[in-house]
């Protein structure tokens, strides 16, 4: 081969290689962000066929009491007085008050749940254990920590017991699956004993 | 042409095996042979934890087997555990178990920085061993390196000790960056049925029921302390239900410390001495309340089952 061809293929082969290290970074991104919409597109399509509207039309708005951070100490809780067109079935009123709890409050540093997750089901047992059923988002997506876990659980109890009176206990599932923690350290494998003293009145007939 | 190759295979054996025995006493592969030996031999004696622990094969050896670890005697059915060092010297308060929270391909807690929980509690806890051993205590942990015991793993370890505290070191993710929180197990009604078996056997999973008061006690008294060294800190321990306490049959407390998200690591690593040396004096004063209950509460096998605080569930 010429002597000039070959020092202009070694150039050209040597300008390919910059070029696709230069590169390499931002597709990189991209690769992520794509990763990262398709994950959220899966949670939203996930959300909406599992969360439809639970509220009929024309059921009177009652106050309901839901549990976030408090604004002076990050690691307690404080109710707050939300008006939601809430029913008499224990089932359907669950799904609610928690749907309503996962979409947080107005100030988003007040959340104790993670924003991705998504409540899948709930069932109320006749002895009146409630079963939440997670996304699995619940379990990645909470900060893992003693205080940061327990204060996500302590939301869905109080929020519970103070809004379903026939909610006596409460299980806690990810994806229909019992498992040993949430984030790796508070206890998920049995019940929370919920103690209903102040819950609303059920839904009055208009 | 059998017999050719045989020939030829003992021809080169017999002409190569002076030259391998050649190379096996050269002073190089000598010293390198003499060196080794002598490395497992040193690691033999100096390292006789990292031995037990690699060896301790209690997640695949479930089973039931009585141990006694409560100051009253309370039987405990637990995974057996075999070759770990059991404590069997007395009823008094001579012993913590140690227990740096994850580790191996559990990170726990991670901050933006890099900050890996299960990296920083090897550190804290190094500090918290030192200041226990000052004041005269055994000191037994439950991982060394970036291994990753199971949680009943972990207890095994603990409730196979006689005269002992257990305290597991976490690093929050959250909460006020500088403080430092206790917390002991909730306190829960048992779901099925009562606590004690017929045999007088309390099950794996609710261990930690007979020395909630005596946790409580312990936790209250380390909180206070970890209060005056860390403004910001509450007064009292918390109660929440972290699993690794659930399974362990001695007084435990759970301390987490704010957290991975510092911006600094050696604000952290400024909080480890004081941490330490909280931990260290809580547990002396805690020592005689030990005491106390272990002689206020004779337990007999086959009996129901007796806090150790003194009263009977």
């Amino acid at each position: 081969m010429n002597p000039r061809w070959r020092a202009w293929i070694i150039a050209a082969l040597a300008a390919a290689v910059v070029a696709a290290a230069l590169y390499f970074p931002s597709l990189r991104n991209h690769v992520k962000q794509a990763a990262k919409i398709t994950q959220e597109t899966e949670e939203q399509a996930r959300r909406e066929l599992t969360q439809p509207f639970l509220a009929k039309p024309g059921e009177p708005r009652i106050r309901a009491k839901l549990y976030w951070a408090s604004h002076a100490d990050d690691e307690a809780l404080t109710p707050v007085s939300v008006e939601l067109p809430l029913g008499n079935d224990p089932v359907l009123r669950a799904k609610q008050v928690l749907n309503t709890l996962l979409a947080g409050p107005v100030d988003s540093e007040l959340r104790t749940l993670p924003p991705d997750a998504a409540l899948l089901e709930f069932y109320l047992l006749p002895n009146g254990t409630g079963i939440a059923d997670f996304s699995e988002a619940l379990a990645t997506s909470t900060p893992s920590g003693i205080a940061s876990e327990r204060l996500a659980v302590q939301s869905i109890a109080r929020t519970l017991e103070a809004n379903v009176p026939q909610v006596k206990r409460l299980k806690i599932l990810i994806h229909g699956q019992e498992v040993d923690t949430l984030a790796g350290h508070l206890d998920l494998s049995g019940t929370f004993p919920l103690s209903p003293t102040s819950a609303p009145p059920a839904t009055k007939k208009p | 042409m059998l017999l050719d190759v045989q020939t030829a295979f003992q021809n080169s054996a017999r002409r190569d095996f002076p030259a391998v025995v050649r190379r096996l006493v050269s002073p190089l592969g000598f010293s390198g042979m003499l060196l080794a030996s002598a490395t497992m031999l040193l690691w033999q004696f100096i390292a006789p934890e990292s031995k037990v622990i690699a060896r301790n094969p209690a997640s695949s050896q479930l089973q039931t087997a009585p141990v006694s670890n409560s100051p009253g005697g309370t039987l405990a059915s637990r995974p057996a555990l075999n070759n770990f060092p059991v404590n069997i010297q007395s009823n008094v308060l001579n012993t913590v178990v140690l227990d740096p929270a994850h580790g191996g391909t559990d990170p726990g807690a991670r901050g933006t920085g890099g900050l890996r929980e299960s990296d920083v509690v090897l550190q804290f806890t190094a500090q918290i061993r030192r200041a226990l051993e000052l004041q005269g205590f055994q000191v037994v942990l439950t991982r060394l390196g970036d291994a990753d015991p199971s949680f009943d793993d972990r207890s095994a370890m603990a409730n196979a000790q006689r005269g002992a505290v257990f305290v597991t070191v976490h690093i929050s993710s959250t909460g006020l960056p500088g403080t430092a929180r206790v917390y002991v197990a909730e306190d829960q009604p048992p779901m099925n049925g009562p606590i004690a078996e017929p045999t007088g056997l309390i099950p794996w999973d609710q261990a930690q029921e007979p020395f909630l008061g005596l946790s409580r006690k312990l936790g209250d008294v380390v909180q206070g302390l970890l209060a005056q060294k860390f403004k910001g800190s509450p007064s009292v321990a918390q109660s929440a239900a972290v699993r690794q306490l659930r399974t362990t049959a001695a007084p435990a407390i759970a301390v987490e410390i704010s957290s991975v998200s510092v911006e600094k690591r050696e604000d952290l690593d400024r909080m480890a001495p004081g941490v330490a040396e909280a931990i260290a004096r809580g547990i002396v004063t805690f020592k005689p309340s030990y005491v106390v209950a272990s002689t206020a509460t004779p337990l007999q096998s086959g009996t129901p089952v007796a806090s150790p605080t003194g009263a009977p569930r």
